[in-house]
């Protein structure tokens, strides 16, 4: 807010009052994820929902297959994470990525994809979805993305730890490293 | 032709501004090459906008109610958490009833889901931020009145005065050239796009670090810093999350032009 204020205050106008006048009611209920029910489509073409790995805990967000330098980073973080949780439970833990890239991540794509980064996909699901569904997806993990003119998306970086119910336990905006908070939402009871 | 213009000058609207279209529920929008204050990538300046419908007047608690009587999912006691926070349709008199008094108002308290999914409903969708903006960027006599002084301040003027006392009945507000009405001084609107303004609070700033949290270009930066109205509007979206709901955020749908005949 202080730095959104400062736009504001740079800006010289009284606007800042009428958007301190908006009362946000940013209560939130408990809401599982799989109160959602999109179609996606697995690497290998399987229809599944986001509800793939119910009773298991997930880590779930979202990439496209073509990104040259992030991408790859998210999935070098979510492969970090793995390696710091203990055996049994990194057997227990499920990785969901679900493309932002319509058009081009379709399932053979994806498989592709799986192959060259030597994606175990027992565990790890890519998904493709429709682009209202990425759409929505993208809404309810708090990911802000854009496709750009050249097809390349602009997408910001956020894991989301589901619990076994799909309740989003924490959400984190880290990369390159596995992020505490995570660990201790996926090292939980 | 005397009593008209006494009326437009007791009431300021002119309603028979130039370029106003026939009142319908929707009317069609030619868009074409637009320069928002979001460029679409920090290569292009202007955004292409093809041809799109919006509708006239903002969703009114009366429409939204027999919305939510034929899709009881979106009752606020039967609606997912995941959809809609608490605030969902509270000033509401009862699940399925505005209540007295405001039936003709645009519905306020609403999600971006529960706004998508009306639109969708209706074979419909939200507008895309630059549809909004380029609808939004007409005054009544002009289609781009953006560097008139003048439309600029009136706008000010409306905003500094919004959110405050009883919303005006959806609709009664005067049509701008393109026969849109209620797209300032109302409410704040959902866009389709909402989760796509990527405006980090410091996206203006060199060197910034938020732009490690973005794949691609990184966060766009915005243009037309003067254009206070419409920073306005993309903070207060990039603000909220898709299930919030607040007193001033109401919405309208859009669609894709039909096809040429």
């Amino acid at each position: 807010m202080n730095r959104r204020a400062t736009l504001f205050n740079r800006a010289g106008l009284p606007v800042l009052l009428a958007l301190m006048s908006l009362p946000l009611t940013a209560t939130e209920r408990s809401a599982s994820l799989y109160q959602m029910h999109e179609k996606l489509l697995d690497q290998d073409g399987r229809a599944i929902d986001l509800d793939v790995y119910r009773g298991k805990k997930v880590l779930v967000t979202m990439f496209y297959g073509s990104c040259p330098a992030t991408c790859p980073l998210i999935i070098d973080t979510l492969r970090a994470i793995e390696k710091k949780v203990d055996g049994p439970q990194r057997q227990d833990l499920r990785v969901l990525l679900v493309s932002l890239d319509s058009e081009r991540d379709t399932p053979a794509a994806l498989r592709q994809l799986a192959d060259s980064r030597r994606i175990e996909t027992t565990r790890w699901t890519l998904a493709h979805a429709d682009a209202n569904a990425v759409r929505r997806i993208a809404a309810a993990l708090s990911i802000q993305y854009k496709k750009l003119p050249d097809g390349q998306f602009s997408h910001s970086t956020i894991i989301s730890a589901l619990d076994a119910d799909g309740k989003i336990v924490v959400q984190s905006a880290e990369l390159g490293h596995a992020d505490p908070e995570v660990l201790k939402a996926i090292s939980a009871k | 032709m005397i009593r008209a213009c006494i009326l437009m000058a007791l009431t300021l609207l002119p309603f028979s501004a130039p370029g106003a279209r026939a009142v319908g529920l929707e009317v069609p929008i030619a868009g074409g090459k637009f320069e928002s204050v979001l460029p679409p990538s920090p290569k292009e300046k202007a955004a292409d906008v093809p041809p799109f419908r919006l509708d006239v007047a903002l969703v009114s608690n009366a429409d939204f109610a027999r919305f939510v009587r034929k899709h009881p999912d979106w009752r606020r006691d039967q609606v997912a958490g995941l959809f809609a926070d608490e605030g969902y349709l509270r000033q509401w008199s009862s699940p399925t009833e505005p209540g007295s008094g405001i039936e003709k108002q645009p519905v306020t308290q609403v999600s971006w889901f529960a706004a998508s999914a009306y639109c969708e409903a209706r074979g419909a969708r939200l507008p895309r931020w630059h549809e909004w903006e380029l609808a939004a960027a007409a005054s009544t006599r002009v289609p781009d009145a953006r560097n008139d002084p003048e439309w600029r301040q009136q706008i000010l003027d409306w905003y500094a005065t919004s959110a405050r006392g009883v919303l005006p009945a959806a609709g009664a507000s005067p049509a701008n050239y393109f026969g849109v009405r209620d797209l300032h001084g109302v409410v704040w609107e959902w866009v389709e796009d909402a989760g796509s303004m990527l405006v980090s609070d410091d996206s203006r700033e060199q060197g910034d670090p938020n732009r490690n949290r973005f794949c691609g270009s990184g966060a766009i930066d915005l243009e037309q810093k003067e254009n206070y109205a419409m920073l306005m509007r993309i903070a207060m979206l990039s603000s909220m999350k898709a299930s919030y709901s607040s007193n001033s955020m109401g919405f309208r749908c859009a669609s894709d032009a039909k096809a040429p005949r």
